[in-house]
């Protein structure tokens, strides 16, 4: 099984978070495990990694943490995407959408 | 918006650092808690935490003040090895930091005046290339002319009398044209500055004083004060950290108020007016865009093209050109190579500092090795461990540079209190910002320096999990967690395998450990006794510069003789002559006189003057020499030799054919091979000539090391007038200074109202005249003693830590028959190479650096043979010294010390 689970590839984790945000504030684990759901596996999130990144991006300004009940009555940390946030996404998404359709037609032109 | 969640995150965790740890414990057991029970762990968690907690840079800071705690703790447990660090940097540090105190101002820093740079000192260019004073009618041509300045300046000394007081008193002071303090860019803090208006003959009496004048008397400013008898009106304070370089302890300023008609001699009928007398200082402002070089360049063609309205006379012919120079290099040249060469003194003193400080953190971190050992096996990295010695030397250090700065203080004080007469900028010297910032970077630079050496020597060879690496790769090996904690446990056995081989290789990788580090302290000693031995070798060669020009005879002898100068500002020689007999009759005064110019005294008087005919090839007959005005019985009281005819006496007066003396080589130089008796000579085309009856020996005027000697003498009433400032010579039977306030007292009994100052014995004025030699070497004997201590300690520490690690090693060879004798030997054999090979790399640094204080050295070689074998004769002895110490302990070693070391 583990063999199957790739790592979230370098630099696709804040992307990751930001867009998965961008949907409704969530906390850690809620995002990793949106991740995981959305991209059926593909993408294995790990704690360490996934908290770090969350701290730099708030400590950028795109997010903000705030503590909150959740719905089984239990307090997490809930993250939400501030204007600054949208703003970056929509960076990212532009610059990950270049990237990828680059590689992509260097696949095909290959093939 | 960005960056002050970084500040205000960071802050919060280094302040709360609790609370949020607990804050990431909370999220990451949150977060665990949802996760499948599988793939919980508590290594996990952790991790995981560890991961969060890593992140920011409040962490890089945090680690800095464990390093900096620990590195308290450890200084703190050993207090004598930390006093001896602290305090050998802190004899670096605050003497370097001193001398930079006093060097920085007078070497670098900018002049205190607006765009300093720009102002300039332009002077005549004499004989030689000397720079000579100009004259007026110079200043007024190029005022007229030069298109370089956008002011131009004259000034020249002036000490009047203030008698307003109850006391009379004689102030420092200068007479200057208007556009002076505008040249220097500094206005009055008070009142006005000098209009140009006024700077004419017969204009108003007006003055600016000095701050340090008008705290002694806020109510001057508007009033009246009496100089020289004559009322001036104050108009002005000057600031309180004006730094009036031409003139240092000038007080008062007024207006020069040239006449330029004013014949310069008193005599009738004289058409040579003062305008062409040489004797004004000139400074200039250059005009903005205008270069140094461009304004070399324009002086230069003016000097050489005269132009018909500016009639020049034949000895202010401007032929030879002016010179200019920046007032800086004016002021400082004097003093540049001897305060160089005390800054080079200073670097060496405190590079032995350091290479001693190094010396004692490496021996003492061969102690420490089990301590990093243990830190390498708990993981830490090599940097971490270099991180924290580090830490520990700039710890150290900045106890160092703490002390040192106190010391520099007091350094400072002293130095300012030892400096020559001649250095200028002293009101500059002291602790300020740029020396502070200064102390500062030598602390910062010494801790780095004496603290990496030892680190990476000692860290080298350490056996460690790599715990760089695990960092950065802690994401995926958090992936392969189960893999890894697999693989450490092989990792381990290999590890334990791998010791298991190495502890069988260990005596020998030991062996070659300690050789590789002890050949690095061996260099640092060789290092030691090599800078110090150019020390030394400056100092003696200084040394014995001082005994060679002390051992030069100036002329005169200056036992038993006082001097004082008498200043009278109507110039009465009826004055002078009263009281010249009044001192003769003093009880215990055996002979007395006085001269318009005393040897020694600082002063110097040139004249021109003319031939009736010489056997000089130049044509002109013109020359210079030495004026001594003097009365009668001031050759005898000098002692100054009669070579050849008479001495002058009381009949050589007014009315009397002129009588004059002339000095031995004067007569050599400019009547060789002729008689000098009966030639004549005048000053000035329409004097009277002067016939010479006498030659007397030569004086040395300037300074022991200077060989203008030529003089003339003549007396008081046959000159053309009566100087205002005469220095009255007394010879006594006992003690000279003990008769001064006897001599004042007869003085002051013909004119109580004359100021008397510069009492001094000549033997005061002698060793006084070399007083920047002797500033210098006294700087570089302490330096010199410094070095030569520091380099014993040095070679004493790496020997006897030596003894330490090698007495299984001597109790065998004692086991074996070596004789107590054998081993001392072996130990000194050891210590003296290491001293030898220091002694001969220095003596290459000693004869590179002796030439640079040549310019200071008198009557020797920069390759004194005696120095250099004194030198290191003083060296070879002390090392020895240092030798024998160990020596004695390791042959005290007995033989069952082999068989116990393990």
């Amino acid at each position: 099984m583990e063999e199957k689970n790739t790592d979230v590839i370098q630099g696709t984790l804040d992307l990751l978070i930001l867009k998965t945000l961008s949907l409704a504030p969530l906390h850690g684990f809620g995002i990793a495990r949106r991740v995981e759901q959305v991209s059926r596996g593909v993408f294995k999130v790990n704690p360490g990694s996934l908290l770090v990144a969350l701290q730099r991006l708030e400590r950028a300004g795109w997010l903000d943490a705030e503590w909150r009940q959740t719905e089984n009555a239990r307090r997490a940390k809930f993250y939400t995407l501030t204007k600054a946030g949208k703003k970056q996404l929509e960076v990212e998404t532009e610059d990950w959408t270049r990237r990828a359709g680059a590689v992509m037609r260097l696949l095909k032109a290959e093939g | 918006m960005s960056l002050w969640r970084h500040v205000s995150r960071g802050l919060r965790v280094l302040t709360h650092r609790r609370a949020t740890d607990q804050d990431i414990a909370d999220e990451v057991q949150h977060y665990l808690d949802q996760m499948a029970p599988e793939d919980r762990s508590a290594a996990r968690a952790t991790m995981a935490r560890e991961h969060v907690r890593s992140y920011g840079w409040e962490n890089a800071i945090d680690q800095v003040l464990v390093d900096t705690r620990y590195a308290a703790r450890r200084l703190l447990a050993s207090p004598g090895f930390t006093t001896v660090c602290a305090l050998t940097l802190a004899v670096g540090i605050g003497t370097s930091t001193a001398i930079f105190s006093a060097v920085y101002p007078i070497l670098f820093e900018p002049l205190p005046y607006p765009d300093a740079g720009r102002i300039l000192m332009i002077s005549d260019r004499g004989a030689g290339g000397s720079r000579v004073d100009v004259t007026f009618g110079t200043y007024a041509e190029l005022g007229a002319r030069s298109r370089s300045f956008s002011a131009l300046a004259v000034v020249e000394p002036w000490q009047p009398t203030l008698t307003s007081r109850a006391e009379p008193e004689r102030l420092d002071g200068q007479r200057v044209s208007a556009s002076y303090f505008r040249t220097l860019g500094i206005t009055p803090r008070l009142g006005r500055d000098f209009d140009a208006a006024d700077d004419r003959p017969h204009g108003p009496n007006v003055v600016l004083v000095s701050n340090a004048l008008w705290q002694k008397d806020a109510s001057i400013l508007g009033k009246q004060i009496t100089l020289d008898g004559d009322r001036y009106t104050v108009i002005g304070v000057m600031p309180a950290g004006f730094d009036n370089v031409v003139s240092p302890s000038a007080q008062v300023w007024s207006l020069l108020q040239y006449e330029s008609s004013a014949p310069f001699f008193r005599d009738a009928g004289s058409h040579y007016t003062r305008e062409w007398g040489h004797h004004l200082a000139m400074i200039g402002r250059l005009r903005s865009g205008v270069t140094l070089d461009a304004a070399r360049r324009e002086i230069d063609d003016l000097a050489r093209i005269p132009t018909p309205e500016f009639v020049r006379p034949s000895w202010a012919s401007l032929a030879d050109g002016l010179t200019v120079h920046a007032l800086q290099d004016d002021v400082t040249s004097g003093v540049r190579p001897a305060l160089l060469a005390i800054l080079g003194a200073v670097l060496l003193v405190l590079t032995i500092a350091c290479v001693n400080v190094t010396n004692l953190l490496l021996a003492r971190g061969v102690q420490r090795r089990g301590e990093f050992a243990m830190r390498a096996a708990l993981g830490a990295g090599r940097a971490r461990i270099i991180g924290q010695l580090v830490t520990e030397s700039l710890l150290l250090a900045l106890l160092g540079g703490i002390l040192g700065l106190g010391l520099a203080a007091i350094a400072t004080r002293t130095l300012v209190a030892l400096s020559p007469p001649e250095l200028p900028r002293v009101d500059a010297i002291g602790i300020n910002g740029s020396v502070f910032l200064y102390a500062f970077g030598v602390t910062t630079v010494c801790g780095l320096l004496v603290g990496l050496v030892p680190a990476l020597q000692n860290t080298a060879n350490l056996r460690q999990r790599q715990p760089g690496q695990q960092r950065e790769q802690r994401e995926q090996r958090e992936q392969r967690e189960q893999r890894e904690q697999r693989e450490q446990h092989e990792q381990r056995e290999q590890r334990e395998q791998r010791q298991q081989r190495q502890q069988a290789q260990q005596p020998q990788q030991r062996h070659q450990r300690h050789q590789r580090h002890h050949s690095i302290r061996k260099a640092l000693v060789v290092t030691e006794v090599a800078l110090s031995l150019v020390l030394l070798v400056g100092a003696g060669l200084l040394l014995r510069s001082l005994r060679s020009l002390f051992g030069v005879p100036p002329g005169f002898n200056p036992s038993h003789v006082l001097t004082m100068q008498v200043q009278d500002a109507q110039s009465r020689y009826a004055f002078f002559t009263r009281a010249l007999d009044a001192v003769r009759r003093v009880p215990g005064v055996t002979s007395a006189g006085y001269t318009s110019q005393l040897p020694l005294s600082g002063r110097v008087d040139g004249y021109g003057a003319h031939m009736e005919s010489n056997t000089r090839t130049d044509e002109s007959g013109d020359f210079s020499a030495l004026r001594y005005t003097a009365s009668p019985g001031y050759v005898e009281t000098m002692g100054i030799a009669l070579r050849r005819g008479r001495l002058l006496d009381e009949h050589d007066i007014a009315g009397q054919p002129h009588a004059i003396l002339v000095s031995e080589s004067f007569a050599k130089r400019n009547l060789a091979g002729q008689d000098p008796l009966g030639q004549r000579l005048r000053f000035g085309p329409d004097t009277v000539w002067s016939t010479i009856v006498g030659v007397v020996g030569d004086v040395k005027q300037q300074s022991l090391d200077g060989d203008e000697t030529d003089a003339v003498y003549n007396t008081t009433s046959q000159w053309v007038w009566v100087d205002v400032k005469q220095s009255f010579v007394v010879h006594t039977q006992g003690g000279p200074a003990a008769l001064a306030p006897a001599v004042k007292a007869a003085i002051w009994s013909v004119d109580k109202d004359v100021p008397i100052v510069q009492i001094a014995t000549m033997n005061d004025l002698v060793s006084r005249s070399e007083a920047k030699r002797q500033f210098a070497l006294t700087v570089f004997e302490a330096f010199g003693l410094a070095a030569l201590a520091l380099a014993a300690i040095g070679l004493y520490g790496v020997l006897s830590g030596g003894v330490t690690e090698r007495l299984r090693e001597i109790g065998l060879r004692s086991a074996l028959g070596a004789s107590p004798s054998d081993i001392v030997t072996l130990i000194i054999r050891q210590g003296m190479t290491l001293a030898t090979l220091g002694i001969a790399l220095g003596l290459f640094g000693a004869i590179v650096a002796s030439r640079a204080i040549a310019s200071l050295l008198f009557g020797i070689s920069s390759l004194d043979p005696t120095t250099y074998v004194g030198v290191i004769a003083v060296l070879l002895g002390v090392s020895g010294l240092a030798c024998w110490l160990p020596a004695m302990r390791a042959s005290g070693v007995a033989p069952l010390i082999a068989l116990r070391t393990p």
